[in-house]
């Protein structure tokens, strides 16, 4: 097994506010890796580091280093534009672009960096649909407005639009947090079809949906993260009491 | 399952009937709520009203075929100045929708250039000066140059649009979720595309609104047409000679001796005022986004 994404020694700060400290990780090609931790511990601040969403927060830096597919993505000459089209972005609500219709919204990033194509784009359009478990659902509305889809459809739509540029790692910032349980199971099923094409991170307040979908888990406390392993450990055997507490839902 | 329909049914039944006190406070609030509207638009209906009676009469097809009468003499019409409108408010448009809609990305998008703050105050401080200022700048500038033309009045009127629209684009464009920006940039998206692309579509209702309030408070200015464009008896849509609007012939008409002179000017007011509201309706008929109306 060889680490797609490997993070080492990564701090983040928010001016002053040391939000992350000396942070790990490797992920694995092909896995679900999932961050868990209570509220404001910092994993989604870790997490949007990984593909440098920070770069547009005034005051936040980020130190150490993190390769993807051995590619220093805060290196010297490295285009952020260009690193973040390997690196997909699923958000905690599902945020279709307002103005589109649902087949311009999965292959927005192909159509606006240029892509002309109408064969090649609804070819691109239908894998990644099919891809997120929504093709039989829209096929007959593609062309209907894609904030006009349910909320589970909408995150599945997103998932879909960043499927559609085939991104070596897929970063879920709590992705079902806002959606009713059904949509969740759908986007939970989705998750081990989704991992034969890319490797997820993933952000969740839910222990459960960690313990059923990760195949390592990270636990993270006051910008730490205390530990990491693999999900059945982290759950049957935690090596650290907070992690033990934290999982059992003593605290968090 | 049915112990707890009976509960509800239960609750319902045991909800106290509306006391008449109740009622009598509601009509009474919905009354002033009523009222408060009514006086709100009032001065619009006053409006329409004075000037359909009196300015109807006076709007016959000569009114939109001819040029004015010479002095002395009645009848005639302000097709000079119904299409020197257009033409000016057309051109001010290219100028205040252009540089407004940029200024407003520039303030709503880019709040760490350093340039922000100074032309955040400066954009401010344009949309206090007074139109008649504007104009004065803008025959200093232009028309002691080159002379009265069509071109100096829809500077100025462009001028005018300009912080109005810049401060609406900007409040639009900050409505825009933050979530949509990054969903665009997650995708490998440069940023400029993602604000053409993508931000912008997304407020373009909020913006256009935002360029017909501009265009409605030009379209009325007199003031600063008045030694810019200066007007013109006869029909033109060359933006380099003198040219007639129609705020201005109601200036003119309107302090006239003569009474059919006055209500040309009533009529010309009533044609300027739906000349506003057509574009308006227009505008927000093409800018709405009928398909992908978000339910």
């Amino acid at each position: 097994m060889t680490p797609i994404l490997v993070a080492k020694d990564v701090d983040i700060f928010y001016g002053d506010f040391h939000a992350i400290k000396k942070v790990s990780l490797n992920a694995e090609i092909g896995t679900v890796n999932a961050l868990i931790g209570p509220s404001g511990c910092g994993k989604t601040t870790f997490l949007r580091s990984l593909n440098r969403m920070h770069d547009l927060t005034p005051g936040a830096r980020v130190e150490g280093t993190i390769q993807v597919d051995g590619q220093d993505i805060y290196g010297p000459g490295v285009d952020p534009v260009a690193m973040r089209r390997r690196i997909g972005m699923v958000f905690q609500k599902p945020n279709p672009f307002p103005t589109m219709s649902v087949l311009d919204n999965t292959v927005a990033g192909l159509k606006l960096a240029g892509v002309r194509d109408k064969n090649q784009l609804m070819a691109v359009a239908e894998r990644s649909l099919r891809g997120a478990a929504l093709w039989d659902e829209v096929k007959d509305r593609l062309h209907m407005p894609g904030m006009g889809l349910s909320g589970g459809q909408q995150q599945r739509l997103c998932i879909a639009r960043a499927l559609a540029v085939e991104p070596d790692v897929l970063l879920m910032d709590e992705p079902t947090s806002a959606l009713d349980p059904a949509s969740t199971a759908k986007i939970e099923e989705l998750m081990s079809e989704l991992k034969k094409v890319t490797t997820i991170l993933i952000v969740t307040h839910n222990m459960q949906q960690a313990a059923r979908i990760s195949d390592t888990c990270s636990v993270f406390l006051n910008g730490d993260m205390i530990e990491h392993g693999p999900t059945e450990q982290i759950f049957q055997h935690p090596q650290d009491k907070r992690t033990e507490d934290y999982v059992s839902g003593r605290f968090g | 399952m049915s112990a707890v329909r009976q509960d509800v049914v239960a609750l319902r039944r045991s909800a106290p009937a509306i006391s008449p006190a109740r009622r009598l406070t509601n009509a009474l609030m919905g009354g002033l709520i009523s009222l408060g509207t009514l006086l709100v638009v009032a001065p619009l209906i006053l409006i329409f009203y004075y000037l359909l009676t009196t300015g109807l009469q006076a709007l016959s097809p000569e009114f939109f075929t001819q040029t004015p009468a010479p002095l002395g003499e009645t009848g005639g019409g302000l097709k000079n100045a119904i299409i020197g409108s257009i033409t000016m408010l057309s051109m001010a448009s290219v100028i205040g929708i252009l540089v407004g809609v940029a200024g407003g990305i520039f303030l709503s998008e880019y709040p760490k250039h350093p340039l922000m703050p100074t032309i955040r105050m400066l954009s401010d401080v344009l949309a206090g000066i007074p139109a008649i200022v504007m104009g004065l700048v803008v025959y200093g500038l232009l028309v002691l140059r080159f002379g009265f033309s069509g071109m100096a009045g829809a500077i100025a009127l462009g001028f005018l649009m300009i912080p109005i629209v810049v401060r609406t684009t900007e409040e639009t464009l900050k409505l825009v979720p933050r979530a949509t920006r990054e969903a665009g940039l997650a995708l490998g998206l440069p940023r400029w595309k993602v604000i053409l692309q993508i931000v912008l579509p997304a407020a373009a209702g909020g913006i256009v609104t935002g360029i017909m309030l501009a265009l409605a408070r030009v379209a009325g200015e007199a003031a600063p047409l008045l030694f810019t464009a200066f007007g013109n008896n006869t029909v033109t849509t060359n933006l380099t000679e003198p040219m007639s609007a129609l705020p201005v012939e109601i200036f003119k008409l309107a302090t006239s001796a003569y009474e059919t002179d006055r209500q040309l000017a009533q009529a010309a007011s009533l044609v300027l005022i739906l000349l506003i509201l057509i574009t308006s309706l227009l505008a927000r008929y093409f800018s709405s986004p009928r398909k992908y109306r978000a339910k």
